[in-house]
């Protein structure tokens, strides 16, 4: 029998309240909100709750899919890149780099908030950023 | 009388350093500081034992119990307060959980946690650690007084409000030790509907219902709501009936039955 906590932030939006997974045999269990967090103190919302479920969900996409007509096709994260990357450029190309729009999110990190705001605009060359938490 | 919590942390230390020397459990499982922030741990060396901390209180019950089932041999320490052993009294009433495979390290409360919690019994039945304290009654509180002196329709009225605040997070049925229903009706669309917030009264009375003869008074409940909605006040309320009409408490001893489960032959009511 292997038991750990791992401390950690809540992944779903930018209020970023703590919680401590807990690991029980390699199985990820329903989290434990953090008492000693400053923020939440020891309280979650309802998506913080259910936090560790998508990751054990039977629905769980695992590989990427591509779309060809009505159907979805399972691809490899190599194929599916490709695919993104040349219709981006595409329709860059095609419409202009206002055509496009990048949406950051309050689930990643700064770091990869960062990286998606470089890349649209020095790579694609749009100022077309926004983020979820103004949804 | 208090002893500072610095030496009673020391105590519980060297009681689990011994238990884990000994090889009478496999681990104990407490409350760990790392990184600023303490959160439950299962010890399983006396490496990180001086990270060994008593407070805040989390739901350690449960965890235990989620430990035991895959614990196949030896047995499980756990540092226990009163409510924490009374949580896993409940528990083995519903589950199969068993008591002896645990080794309770009993830490009694201080005066001022007592009074906090309205708690009339701030001790496990076995004191490992820390002096017996004077329990509190619940009805001592100036908020449970006040709505006893009120009639039914001011009190719907200031449960109404209360409860109009849920958003309907789940956390107090999630963080409660004896809310353990594998198939819960909290979840099923006929009794809560999905997306409607506030739920409606009974999300909060189904609760309350299901809980009335298990409720421990741990609080865990009030300290999980981001609305800070008093539950326990109210659950207060309904285990003070139990104790009068039926003489009884939960989590006291497995074999006792709940008066709500057993014939009034069996449980008789108490002469008032
Ligand atoms: S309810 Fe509070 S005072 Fe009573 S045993 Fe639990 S922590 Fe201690
Ligand atoms: S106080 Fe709340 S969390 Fe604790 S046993 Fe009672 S209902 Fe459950
Ligand atoms: S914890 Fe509070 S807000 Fe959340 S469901 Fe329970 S009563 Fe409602």
């Amino acid at each position: 029998m292997n038991y750990k906590t791992v401390l950690t932030v809540c992944p779903y939006c930018g209020c970023g309240c703590g919680m401590y997974l807990p690991v029980l045999d390699g199985q990820l269990g329903q989290p434990i909100p953090d008492k000693t967090h400053p923020l939440s103190e020891g309280r979650l919302c309802i998506k913080g709750w259910a936090a560790s479920e998508h990751v054990v969900s039977p629905d769980r996409l695992t590989q990427p899919l591509v779309r060809t007509g009505d159907d979805l096709k399972q691809a490899t994260w190599d194929e599916a890149l490709d695919l993104v990357a040349s219709r981006l450029m595409t329709l860059r190309d095609r419409h202009g780099p206002d055509s496009l729009a990048f949406l950051c999110s309050a689930k990643c990190t700064n770091e990869e908030n960062y990286l998606l705001q470089k890349f649209a605009r020095t790579t694609v060359g749009t100022n077309n950023v926004d983020h979820c938490a103004r949804l | 009388m208090n002893l500072p919590q610095e030496v009673l942390t020391e105590e519980t230390r060297q009681i689990v350093s011994r238990l884990l020397r000994d090889n009478q459990v496999v681990g104990v499982i407490g409350l760990r500081t790392e990184h600023n922030h303490t959160g439950p741990h299962l010890f399983t060396s006396a490496d990180d034992l001086k990270e060994l901390t008593l407070e805040p209180r989390y739901p350690l019950a449960t965890i235990c119990q989620a430990i035991l089932s895959s614990l196949s041999q030896g047995k499980l320490g756990v540092i226990v307060r009163g409510c924490d052993e009374r949580a896993l009294i409940e528990m083995a009433k519903l589950t199969n959980i068993e008591m002896e495979r645990l080794v309770l390290i009993g830490l009694s409360c201080s005066e001022e946690l007592a009074r906090q919690c309205r708690c009339r019994r701030p001790y496990p039945s076995h004191i490992d650690v820390g002096e017996i304290v004077e329990g509190v009654s619940p009805l001592e509180d100036t908020q449970v007084r006040r709505l006893l002196e009120q009639n039914v329709e001011e009190r719907l009225a200031f449960w109404q409000q209360e409860f109009a605040r849920c958003i309907k997070c789940y956390g107090c049925r999630n963080i409660c030790p004896v809310c353990i229903c594998t198939e819960c009706v909290l979840k099923e669309e006929c009794w809560v509907e999905r997306g409607q917030i506030p739920p409606e009264l009974q999300f909060h009375l189904i609760r309350a219902y299901h809980i009335a003869d298990k409720c421990v008074g741990c609080g865990a409940c009030v300290a999980a709501c981001p609305m800070e909605i008093p539950m326990t006040t109210f659950y207060t309320l309904v285990q003070e009936k139990l104790r009068e009409l039926f003489d009884y408490e939960p989590g006291l001893d497995t074999k006792q039955k709940s008066p709500i489960t057993t014939t009034l032959e069996e449980t008789p009511l108490r002469e008032l």
